[in-house]
């Protein structure tokens, strides 16, 4: 294209290539760029591995943290249901009473599957042998602890509303002190876990802005030490654009090989904790394995961390090619 | 083909480097453009290849007002000037086929074009055979002509030269001066800026002298200087060139 001598590109021969040939090229040349981009990370080993290094390690943590966080919700996402209900009766109910509620409430089978009746004294002997307080237990004047019914309501009245329904209504008994759905204690978990899941937010969000401006810098490192070659490459007529891409293309290696990095990292140690959580799951008579880091996962890290590096060398791309100029 | 029209040129801190500045110079005309240090000949030739923007006045080539071309159409104007500088502007770190395909490869041509034009570049400055070394390796000359070679690779109409002889000995700016009469007779329009006195006394091409941003003498005056007549601009191309040579 010349715009101040309209024969010149017409003349040449050479100028009058196909609209496919004139893709092909740039594709080629775009592929070629890269791969020299490429081999200019490699001419600098030490400056290229601490970048992907801050790069790597930045996007590791939120993705560990997210990954916990995602376990941790789809081993409680198994007891979204009201198992049981606890009714906890007044501390003065007779053994006489508590039998007469217990008939009562089997009595309710349209609604109730199964009740059973645990007296104090089971209920103490219980709690000895789990909490292992063992003898002090002993030093207690009277049995603190009340009758229990626990209840199993009917399949269709496992879910949240409709236990908590039959929980308010076994509340009006008169001797009933309070009663308990055992979902309460999962709903207390979810808002820790949601808090967990805030904070892994505020997190990646933070560490992503790092690595942005830590990218950002890099390349505006790159492209001051390189500022003469540019100059000379405005000089002969090279577009912002021209200059632009291999900077671009540096961006998007640093992108490709911190979300390697990371997800690397993550792999290992997730395999790291995994020992402390079969350990634990153990205990509970259960095995447990951490899932979530398949091939989406490495996507999305991948995705995210070409993303950043992108960003971030676009933001210092736009800003400094612009500012040097041929003197 | 480079036309001035009262142009003048503030730098910003009041520094006045051309004031009313009017000269053309037709296509295929060959001239120099001289002065002291600080005259005004960088100005000249950094507003011709929209480095800088005229305070006052318009710049023309080819018809076309610099004035109205946008920032982002300043690099397609600068392919089509060959621009050649005292300090060679070469990238040090690339061998002499690589800075001499610069152009060519910022123009998009293939791989086998780019080698072909190189080629034929280097073959006309003489540094074919060193076409894969690095510019340290070379001489002050041989940088020089590397210059000018990538210069005219994309064969541009124009050729902008500032003091391309500033620091090489009389024999071998005599060399280079000879390089730019055979692209002149072949047809482009060649513009240098130097203050070499003796070699212009030499050259007996048309001069145009600057004095504190004025322009005190536009060379048309010696129009009847028997000198300027040896000059023709419609002489043979000497055989030196390649045929192929064409804008």
């Amino acid at each position: 294209m010349s715009l101040l001598f309209s024969g010149r590109t017409g003349n040449t021969k050479n100028r009058r290539v196909g609209f496919v040939q004139r893709v092909l090229m740039g594709v080629i040349n775009h592929i070629r760029q890269a791969l020299a981009s490429l081999g200019e990370l490699w001419r600098s080993p030490l400056a290229t591995i601490m970048t992907i290094g801050v790069l790597g390690l930045s996007i590791t943590l939120p993705s560990t943290l997210y990954l916990m966080v995602k376990n941790t919700e789809n081993v409680t996402a198994g007891w979204e249901n009201a198992g049981e209900i606890s009714l906890y009766l007044q501390a003065n109910t007779t053994a006489k009473q508590a039998q007469q509620l217990l008939s009562a409430v089997t009595a309710m089978n349209d609604k109730i599957d199964n009740a059973r009746l645990i007296s104090p004294d089971f209920a103490l002997e219980e709690f000895e042998v789990l909490s292992g307080l063992g003898d002090s237990l002993a030093y207690l004047d009277a049995n603190p602890l009340p009758y229990v019914l626990l209840i199993t309501p009917k399949p269709e009245y496992l879910r949240p509303q409709a236990a908590r329904r039959l929980l308010s209504e076994l509340e009006q008994q008169s001797i009933v002190d309070f009663g308990k759905l055992d979902i309460e204690w999962l709903e207390k978990l979810y808002a820790i876990v949601s808090i967990a899941k805030d904070i892994v937010w505020i997190i990646a969000i933070l560490l992503c802005v790092s690595v942005v401006l830590i990218i950002g810098n890099t390349i505006r490192l790159n492209i001051l030490s390189q500022r003469e070659a540019i100059a000379v490459m405005k000089l002969v007529g090279a577009t912002d654009n021209f200059i632009r891409f291999p900077f671009l293309y540096t961006g998007f290696w640093y992108g490709i090989l911190g979300g390697f990095l990371a997800w690397m990292l993550v792999a290992f140690l997730l395999w790291w904790i995994q020992s402390g959580v079969a350990k634990l799951a153990g205990l509970y008579q259960t095995t447990f394995t951490i899932s979530g880091l398949d091939g989406t996962a490495l996507g999305v890290i991948l995705i995210i961390s070409v993303a950043l590096g992108l960003i971030g060398s676009l933001i210092s791309v736009q800003k400094h090619i612009k500012e040097i100029e041929p003197s | 083909m480079i036309k001035f029209d009262q142009v003048s040129k503030t730098y910003p801190g009041g520094q006045q480097a051309l004031q009313q500045v009017d000269f053309h110079i037709e296509p295929g005309e060959m001239a120099f453009l001289t002065g002291h240090s600080g005259a005004g000949k960088s100005t000249i030739l950094k507003l011709t290849s929209l480095m800088e923007r005229p305070s006052v006045g318009n710049v023309l080539i080819n018809g076309h007002n610099l004035n109205d071309i946008k920032l982002s159409q300043v690099p397609y104007i600068r392919r089509d000037i060959g621009m050649i500088f005292q300090s060679h502007q070469l990238l040090m770190d690339k061998t002499v086929f690589d800075n001499v395909a610069l152009p060519s490869v910022i123009e998009g041509y293939s791989r086998k074009q780019i080698q072909k034009r190189v080629s034929a570049a280097l073959d006309m400055v003489g540094l074919l055979h060193k076409i894969h070394q690095l510019p340290l390796a070379l001489s002050g000359g041989e940088q020089q002509r590397v210059g000018i070679a990538r210069a005219i690779v994309n064969r541009p109409p124009l050729l902008l030269a500032d003091e391309p002889t500033g620091n090489l000995d009389p024999k071998l700016s005599m060399e280079i001066m000879q390089l730019f009469e055979d692209f002149n007779q072949a047809g482009v329009c060649v513009f240098i800026a130097t203050h070499d006195l003796g070699l212009i006394a030499r050259m007996k091409y048309r001069t145009l002298t600057l004095k504190e941003g004025r322009m005190i003498d536009d060379g048309l005056a010696e129009a009847d200087n028997p000198m300027m007549d040896l000059h023709d601009p419609n002489a043979a191309p000497v055989t030196k060139l390649p045929p192929k040579y064409t804008l």
